[in-house]
């Protein structure tokens, strides 16, 4: 039922859309609760007081916090649809990736985009590297195989913020021509209709990005 | 132990990461081979098993290599299913064990940040705090009072937990910060002192003598590299 199950996010957030996918592909019901970061909710407060973050999913009235954790936890609460691989190794596999991607990769592409000079150019090769990593993981047409899972979910932010960043910052961060097979899972993400529908709209994006990247210049001019 | 469930650990011995993997090895009985390495130089096979991080711990089973400690830790439970769980069953007593592993990876991090600290004093301002919001996090998360210690129940919060905070009194010795106060945090220090009873897990830890000259000597290496 709708009200047992609620998710906070945001408009924008990639972390809060991983849910929302997986939502989606397990064909659950909920209730979205979209918070407004400049003012959170006293519910949010209540349930996320340590990090007073979003994505937060509350089942039942019990909190659970931080995305990757919801995502386990969504799938192992509701078995249809499975998003982790079941063989013991192969789930390790995913979760090491997992790790990787919120570790190395997402703080090296956001390095490129808030960094200036030399430091943005230390980034940009650095970035390039994870990507090339991730690259030889491709081996089907998700990395979840045939079908969608976590690991896609994860990965997800890159089909739709890539090229909102390299607009914002007018750098070219993704060659499609040196990432051919990384290329393509983008565009099969991005169309595919258990994601496509949930996609927050580009041109708000590019306005949010821009006056973020301003505050970056500003606060740490090039020296 | 036959050949086809074999397993190895690569680590090295005062790695708290490692350590980790040790213990939850130990818990379950699970034999294994542990290789020593030499992080100035490692082994090829290290190279080879952990190519992106090149890093310790690494399990092998079955030749297959697993990286990353609470990667490890969670597929030690899920292929070894005899013996204590370090999980438990239901998915929301689950989800707050991940919750707070990660949690204790946090402070465990910002105490290693001391060592090395130009600012001590900020340093132990920031580990004090989060150390609050363990204390605080545990003893909800344990409503009478403290975690229910037995031989046969250890688990991934035990084994972190020890981890983390077991080599606090030769930390203290050397860098004359107490880490863990017994008034400051009650439930946590007397599950350390609890978990370090058990002989299962005291012989997993490192001789204190040994662990002191170590951390004088980093210490020391530190302080030179940062006087340049």
């Amino acid at each position: 039922m709708a009200e047992e199950l609620k998710l906070h996010r945001t408009w924008s957030s990639p972390f809060g859309l991983r849910i929302v996918w997986a939502l989606h592909i397990k064909g659950i019901e909920y209730d979205a609760i979209f918070e407004d970061l400049s003012q959170k909710s006293p519910e949010l407060l209540q349930y996320n007081p340590i990090h007073k973050k979003i994505p937060v999913l509350v089942h039942k009235g019990k909190p659970i916090c931080e995305s990757l954790v919801i995502l386990e936890y969504i799938d192992e609460t509701w078995k249809e649809a499975p998003l982790l691989p079941q063989d013991p190794y192969e789930k390790a596999m995913a979760r090491f990736w997992a790790k990787f991607g919120e570790e190395k990769l997402l703080p090296s592409i956001w390095s490129v985009f808030t960094g200036q000079g030399e430091e943005k150019k230390e980034a940009l090769g650095l970035a390039v590297q994870n990507l090339e990593l991730l690259e030889e993981q491709l081996k089907e047409k998700f990395f979840g195989g045939e079908k969608i899972g976590y690991l896609d979910l994860v990965f997800g932010w890159l089909a739709y913020l890539l090229d909102v960043f390299e607009e914002v910052i007018d750098l070219k961060l993704f060659d499609a021509g040196k990432f051919p097979l990384l290329s393509a899972w983008m565009k099969n993400f991005y169309d595919a209709p258990e994601i496509k529908e949930h996609w927050p709209p580009r041109d708000k994006l590019v306005t949010k990005f821009q006056v973020l990247h301003e505050k970056y210049q500003t606060a740490n001019p090039p020296k | 132990m036959g050949e086809e469930n074999k397993v190895t650990l690569h680590g090295m011995w005062l790695s708290p990461y490692v350590k980790r993997v040790e213990l939850a090895l130990k818990v379950k009985g699970i034999p294994f081979e542990y290789i020593e390495e030499d992080l100035s130089n490692k082994s090829p096979l290290l190279l080879k098993y952990n190519p992106i991080h090149k890093k310790v711990p690494v399990l092998v089973h079955n030749e297959e290599p697993v990286n990353e400690s609470l990667v490890i830790l969670e597929y030690i439970d899920e292929t070894w299913k005899n013996g204590p769980r370090l999980l438990p069953e239901d998915p929301y007593e689950r989800s707050k064990v991940r919750f707070w592993a990660a949690y204790i990876q946090q402070v465990m991090e910002c105490m290693l940040k001391i060592f090395t600290a130009e600012d001590q004093e900020k340093a132990c301002e920031e580990f004090y705090e989060k150390l609050d919001v363990l204390e605080d996090g545990m003893k909800k998360m344990f409503p009478w009072g403290s975690p229910k210690i037995e031989v046969g129940n250890i688990g991934l919060l035990d084994i972190l937990i020890l981890v983390a905070f077991g080599a606090c009194k030769a930390q203290e010795e050397v860098f004359g910060v107490k880490f863990l106060d017994p008034q400051k945090a009650p439930l946590i220090h007397s599950w350390v002192n609890t978990l370090l009873e058990l002989a299962v897990l005291k012989e997993t830890v490192p001789p204190r003598d040994k662990v002191v000259s170590f951390l004088r000597a980093f210490k020391e290496r530190s302080a030179s590299a940062q006087a340049q």
